[in-house]
């Protein structure tokens, strides 16, 4: 019998024939990387490999002092006995699917993944495989996204509304990916400058740093103290939702942009005034395609959804997919 | 139609009262007698009653979206709602706007499906679906289903028509109790100048009691004060009119065929105000006695001598045609003496004593005593006051008997409904038996958000085993519960039953091992019956 590609140790995703893991959960001698989210790129590796528009990211998150090496998409690299490549996931900038080839046999690991459009990354690319590991974040037939371009009508539609109405507009969204997603989409609409919270500048500046167009930000706690952002748009992390950093604002409107404002009830037991249904992730009907897209036999599911969307794959496409045991699910998005 | 669903929105992208009002007034001041008057009819919480089943629109939409039964039980258990499910699996061919107006809506479209085989039904309403945008189509199968209720309280709804028309909230809350129909005329009358309710029948909106916590001392000079029991029963108003006879609920039911035997003689007309009890021998039986009466169509002789009530009389609304709620409570209490001997004379009333209150060490030994009298506590009722509208506070408090507690063991859990939908909230918990944990109680509220967090990741990673959407949990966390009472009970497995259960608080320091055990439950379940005695 052939031994396989990959297999789970209590570090997460191991490739015996490369003699690295995928995302481990804590420090390991040499670790490949699919893209930046904190749950996904962890410290304490001895090495790092991820795509090289992830380089900055990591540097950022992880430390300047991080033994990282950064590699462009679709350029394969030996590791061992086993070939290893990146290709865009269309996440994040940087975001990455792994593609490992040891004698003639393919996996490849999404990371995460989405198929809407991103400004902000490249978009989504087909690997062939035999193997392919699969996020599931949205994995219910109740997730479906819709058109980017409306979500971010929506936003600029309420926007519009709390400036005449004088409050200001606080956009809650992650700092990572997100913000830069609509940061890069808003100048089609407008050229006002955007307050950001300053934990999203730093990302920024890895973003421009790759080439990215982003609009024109300031730092609220840089921007004169008397401001008063009755006509603005200002983006933050949830963890400033209710801080003291958020007293400021007098008289404001909040919003969450995220895939999982999708059910009501997340968005009533959070707290916000709105919810924009805005996700880095594939819904279910884009997870369907991507997988098929791929023609693998064999489909390992992590991360979220894994029971359902590995039994609807068994029962309506004979397709040889189980959840992958031992991850501990955080939400995110 | 499109004005509908942007209130709706409006309302559901604030949480400020204020800003609700604001929205609520701006949408009558412009719309029509008939569309404000189905608004009014839904936001204040009524309902198309057995309508569509929401088994039929499951159905339907699981032929249409061809999705494996299973994956669309395990999609409910993240949604929590129905209606919310159904148009979040249901996919827009092509959204067409809705060019009719609500009422149009309503009474061409919707109202007629009633009549329509299920063919028929299963056809234009799938059809209907594709050509809704998601919120649309949400709100529809709100309207079907016959459950709207989107975190508008009926309070808010007439706070927003004072407004808009500038009538006082009291004028609407009398024209508004009671049934009505959400006709243009309805509504128009609504706003009018006419004074008297539509109904000759109607109740008068109910004066609630708030929850006291703490000492009774914080309410002042007992003096200004008088004391009642507090019954376990159905608050209702008798109405004895010229026009005829009724009995309502507290929740605005017309429930005069469940009790007749509560309706008076006709020798004069009044409202009067109190609580239904199952009562045998001098005694209060338990409240599920009485909802054993309730649902009926048609309440025999036989039912009505197994399962006996009286009107235990609180209040005097009005008599001879005289309101009298404006009068201070002190006041009414003297009139309802006065009249004593005509009310007295019907077989199942009773007019439970009004006392005066000493001082409040005395308030509080009559609480110890309230089992024994078979209540649940004491009602305290400022002398001045007159008879307001609804939970106002500050006139009339409840000083119920603090509950009885005890610790158990989390077994089962399921994700929540409604605000709560998406986590594990609702939680069975167990007592020891035989070293087996027996299912006592079932509980969600009472933990913080942060909790509800921790215990919802706990839930996932020590599940044992799953069932649909219930998972069986190590037996490990322990729950201190509170509970207003114990009864035995034939259904449940333990063989007795707890009364409004809920969760007072995690308990850190106690392993499974140390909670209570069932024979401790029925220690306390043979304290309370002989304190009943």
């Amino acid at each position: 019998m052939r031994k396989p590609i990959l297999k789970m140790t209590k570090a997460g995703l191991y490739c015996p024939a490369g003699d690295f893991c995928i995302d481990p959960w804590h420090g390991v001698p040499e670790a490949v990387i699919t893209h930046g989210h904190g749950d996904h790129a962890r410290w304490g590796s001895g090495k790092y490999v991820c795509q090289e528009d992830s380089v900055p990211i990591l540097q950022y998150r992880l430390g300047e002092g991080i033994a990282v090496e950064g590699i462009p998409y679709r350029s394969p690299f030996k590791k061992g006995s086993a070939w290893v490549s990146f290709h865009p996931a269309g996440h994040i900038l940087g975001s990455a699917q792994v593609r490992i080839e040891v004698d003639g046999q393919v996996a490849v690991v999404s990371g995460d993944y989405k198929l809407s459009p991103d400004s902000s990354c490249p978009p989504f690319e087909a690997v062939e495989c035999d193997l392919f590991v699969t996020e599931s974040t949205f994995g219910l037939p109740i997730y479906k996204w819709e058109k980017g371009a409306t979500t971010f009508e929506k936003i600029v539609h309420w926007w519009e509304q709390n400036r005449q109405n004088h409050h200001p507009s606080l956009l809650f969204c992650y700092s990572l990916g997100k913000a830069q997603r609509i940061l890069a989409s808003l100048p089609r609409w407008t050229d006002q400058k955007i307050y950001i919270h300053g934990s999203i500048a730093p990302i920024n500046r890895c973003y421009e740093e790759r080439g990215v167009l982003l609009a024109p930000t300031e730092v609220v706690t840089q921007a004169d103290p008397k401001h008063n952002y009755s006509q603005d748009l200002i983006l933050a992390p949830t963890s400033a939702f209710r801080s003291g950093w958020m007293r400021r604002f007098k008289n404001l409107k909040t919003a969450f942009a995220s895939g999982w404002m999708s059910i009501r009830g997340n968005k009533r037991r959070q707290g916000f005034d709105k919810g924009f249904i805005l996700s880095d992730h594939a819904d279910w009907e884009e997870l369907l395609l991507a997988i098929h897209a791929t023609g693998a036999k064999e489909v390992w599911v992590t991360h979220g959804q894994t029971e359902p969307l590995s039994r609807y794959l068994r029962e309506v496409f004979k397709i040889d997919a189980s959840p992958l045991k031992g991850f501990v699910q955080e939400d995110e998005d | 139609m499109h004005r509908f669903l942007e209130l709706i929105e409006q309302l559901d992208s604030t949480t400020s009262t204020n800003e609700k009002v604001n929205f609520i007034a701006a949408y009558f001041k412009q719309a029509s007698p008939a569309d404000s008057a189905w608004v009014l009819f839904f936001l204040s919480g009524h309902r198309l009653k057995r309508f569509i089943s929401s088994p039929k629109l499951w159905s339907w939409c699981m032929e249409e979206t061809q999705l494996p039964g299973w994956l669309i039980e395990e999609s409910y258990a993240h949604v929590g709602d129905s209606a919310e499910l159904i148009a979040l699996l249901i996919h827009e061919e092509k959204q067409t706007e809705e060019k009719r107006t609500l009422s149009e809506w309503m009474e061409r479209f919707i109202l007629p499906l009633k009549d329509k085989s299920e063919e028929e039904q299963r056809r234009e309403i799938t059809s209907m679906w594709k050509n809704q945008s998601r919120f649309e189509r949400f709100l529809t199968n709100k309207i079907l289903g016959g459950s709207f209720r989107l975190g508008v309280s009926s309070l808010l709804m007439v706070k927003g028509l004072s407004k808009a028309f500038d009538i006082p909230i009291a004028t609407l809350n009398i024209k508004l109790a009671g049934e009505w129909k959400p006709t243009s005329e309805f509504f128009t009358h609504l706003i009018s100048e006419a004074a008297l309710p539509s109904n000759p029948l109607n109740p008068y909106p109910f004066f609630l009691a708030a929850h006291m916590e703490g000492d009774p001392q914080q309410l002042g000079d007992p003096a200004d004060w008088m004391a009642e029991w507090k019954w376990d029963g159905i608050r209702a108003q008798i109405i004895q009119r010229s026009g005829g006879q009724a009995i309502w609920s507290r929740g605005n039911e017309l429930i005069t065929r469940s009790f007749p035997e509560l309706l008076p003689d006709q020798k004069h007309t009044f409202v009067i105000d109190g609580e239904i009890l199952a009562f045998k021998e001098e005694k209060p039986l338990p409240f599920t006695e009485l909802q054993k009466r309730l649902g009926r169509k048609i309440v025999s002789k036989g039912v009505q001598e197994k399962y006996p009530v009286h009107f235990m009389i609180y209040d005097l609304l009005e008599w001879d045609g005289e309101d009298l709620r404006h009068l201070p409570y002190h006041m009414r209490r003297d009139l309802l003496t006065q009249y004593s001997a005509y009310f007295l004379t019907q077989p199942l009333y009773r007019i439970p004593p009004a006392l005066e209150i000493p001082n409040w060490e005395s308030a509080r030994q009559w609480r110890e005593e309230a089992f024994k009298a078979g209540t649940e506590g004491l009602i305290f009722k400022k002398k001045d006051s007159s008879y307001g509208a609804g939970r106002k506070r500050g006139f009339w408090w409840k000083y119920k008997v603090e509950s009885m507690t005890i610790d158990a063991v989390l077994i089962y859990a399921q994700p929540g409904s409604g605000y709560r939908s998406g986590l594990y909230t609702d939680y069975t918990f167990g007592v020891w038996e035989k070293g087996e944990l027996v299912p006592i109680a079932k509980a969600y509220s009472g933990l913080t958000q942060a909790e509800i967090r921790d215990v919802d990741k706990w839930i996932r990673r020590e599940t044992l085993e799953k069932f649909g959407p219930v998972r069986r949990v190590k037996p490990e966390l322990v729950f201190e519960l509170a509970f207003e009472n114990i009864q035995e009970s034939k259904r449940h497995k333990a063989g007795l039953a707890v009364r409004f259960p809920r969760i007072k608080r995690r308990r850190l320091d106690k392993t499974a091992e140390t909670a209570n055990t069932l024979d401790d439950l029925r220690q306390l379940l043979q304290e309370r019956n002989s304190h009943g005695k």
